[in-house]
């Protein structure tokens, strides 16, 4: 029997993977050091765990171990690599570049950055969600210190073309940040081949556990610093104090390793249940995909239903748990920024839904969600007058409507 | 947000989804809302002119659950009624028949705003003046 509601918000948080569970449990119950005692076997032992969790980590994304710095998640590790960033190299200068469509966890931090005195340079992006690189370009300047661009977006999945993005910066001497929040884990990352100098990622994206992540700081070519954002204790090299997180800490090192073992099979398979998901929802006459197909994760689309309106859609949807163009993080109907960065209009960033698929996902499930989604739009087209006009050949945008 | 299960009931099996023919002189048609602001209503009556009465009434909508609910009750509502009574119906009404949350009150004031707007079509084809100005303050 199929279980209802199906879970398709994998971009929001995935399920921890039993396997992860089974290797973090002896860090919640006997072995419950402190990485940081040296002086008895019990700090030892979580120590070693820790290390261990830093080499797994190290041969997903091809760094060294010691370039891998804990943190409570993406967020904190997006403020520490841009806050960090913008202390260490103030000499230098005090512009940074990043892109519109960023999550706010870099975007408030810019703007934090912004009130601090320094300049923040904000790059639009194309219809399919990728920014210029004659943009990028053209926006360096001498006192550029960082540039900072999402790998693979959270809301349409739209791969930036990380490679070429840190030539630019690299060239311009500045230092190339991504945010690898959804990328890291799901498709190849290579912080030496990409040209990556920091990078924030999260366990549980991955099938980790929430309340532990990491970030990426290169140590050599070029030799790159933070300065700290929270002080203490001095762990972590000085760049994070605090307590590691033991048991979180093994969590994303086992959550990287089987990504590691299984990243092509999990690709091939979601990709293959994303499309077919994508091609029959696309059957539905005046229905768009958001963002670029081309360059995107195996995992993820998004896909607008015009005439029908977006809390009506997702009312009409209960059996799945998606997240719509409207009310991302707040209680507001605000339509999704990132869409209308895209160029999308209000209403058809609202009817908008993102399915984000996981390796958990069955193609029973697929199934079951196109004939729901399927059968929601079309009976909420049926109800809709726009839907009715249109359909007679009425151009919407010609009629004054009474604006509330 | 959690919604009344009245308003699940109009959302799932809404009453008097439909069309009717607007070229008809005692066809009232009333079209509310704007797209850009997520709910569009349009509400119609057919109305019996020897004794003034609501033989029919219709409507489609493009907006959240309580929008097509307000709607749909509005539709149940305006059936059987002289044109005067549904002129009476206040958005009140609605709002507490649905148990609609106050960030919601706004569609049942749409949808009282589609009645007025259909009555005042039907009048104005049968060559009485139009009645006051709408409630919704745009």
């Amino acid at each position: 029997m199929l279980k209802l509601p199906i879970y398709l918000d994998n971009n929001a948080t995935t399920p921890l993977d039993p396997r992860v569970l089974e290797a973090m449990m002896p860090y919640l119950t006997e072995v419950f050091g402190n990485a940081a005692s040296r002086n008895h076997p019990f700090g030892w032992a979580a120590e070693e765990a820790v290390d261990y969790a830093r080499e797994q980590i190290a041969s997903l994304i091809n760094c060294d171990s010691k370039e891998i710095i804990f943190t409570s998640g993406a967020t904190e590790s997006d403020n520490l690599g841009i806050k960090g960033v913008f202390e260490m190299y103030a000499q230098k200068g005090n512009h940074i570049i990043t892109a519109t469509t960023e999550h706010k966890a870099v975007l408030d931090t810019c703007k934090h950055i912004e009130k601090l005195g320094g300049r923040v340079t904000y790059l639009p992006v194309n219809e399919e969600g990728l920014i210029s690189l004659a943009d990028l370009e053209a926006a360096m300047t001498p006192q550029t210190i960082l540039v900072t661009i999402m790998y693979g977006n959270n809301e349409t999945g739209t791969i930036q073309p990380i490679r070429e993005i840190a030539a630019i910066a690299h060239k311009h001497g500045a230092l190339f940040m991504t945010d690898g929040t959804q990328a890291v884990g799901k498709i190849p990352v290579d912080v030496i081949a990409d040209g990556i100098d920091i990078m924030a990622f999260t366990a549980h994206k991955m099938y980790g556990p929430k309340g532990v992540g990491g970030l990426y700081v290169r140590r050599k070519n070029p030799r790159v610093k933070v300065t700290a954002q929270m002080d203490g204790g001095g762990h972590e090299r000085g760049m994070r104090s605090g307590t590691l997180n033991v048991p979180g800490i093994v969590g994303l090192g086992k959550a990287c390793e089987l990504a590691r073992l299984e990243m092509a099979a999990d690709t091939a398979r979601l990709s293959a249940l994303r499309d077919k998901l994508e091609r029959e929802l696309l059957t539905l006459e005046e229905s768009y995909v958001n963002g670029s197909r081309e360059h995107r994760l195996p995992h993820v689309t998004n896909i607008s239903f015009k005439y029908v309106e977006g809390e009506g859609l997702m009312m009409g949807v209960k059996d799945l748990a998606v997240s719509s163009g409207s009310a991302c993080t707040s209680a507001s109907l605000e339509p999704s920024y990132v869409l209308k960065a895209l160029g999308l209009s209000d209403d058809l960033a609202h009817s908008s839904l993102r399915f984000g698929l996981s390796r958990f996902t069955t193609e029973e499930q697929i199934d079951y969600a196109i004939g729901h989604v399927k059968e929601a739009v079309t009976k909420l087209r049926e109800m809709s007058p726009l839907w009715e006009m249109f359909k007679e050949g009425i151009d919407l945008s010609k009629i004054e409507w009474a604006e509330h | 947000m959690a919604y009344s299960d009245k308003v699940i009931d109009h959302y799932s099996n809404p009453r008097n989804v439909g069309t009717l023919d607007k070229s008809k002189k005692n066809v009232g048609t009333g079209l509310v809302g704007a797209p850009e602001c997520g709910d569009v209503m349009r509400l119609q009556i057919e109305v019996d002119e020897t004794t003034n009465t609501i033989t029919d009434a219709k409507f489609k909508t493009f907006g959240c659950g309580s929008a097509i609910a307000s709607s749909s009750l509005a539709t149940e509502w305006l059936k059987g009624k002289t044109v005067d009574e549904a002129l009476a119906i206040d958005n009140m009404e609605i709002v507490e028949e649905l148990a609609l949350p106050p960030v919601k009150i706004h569609c049942s004031v749409l949808a009282e705003d589609a009645i007025k707007s259909a009555i005042n079509d039907y009048r104005v084809k049968n060559g009485m003046p139009a009645l006051e100005e709408s409630k919704a303050h745009h």
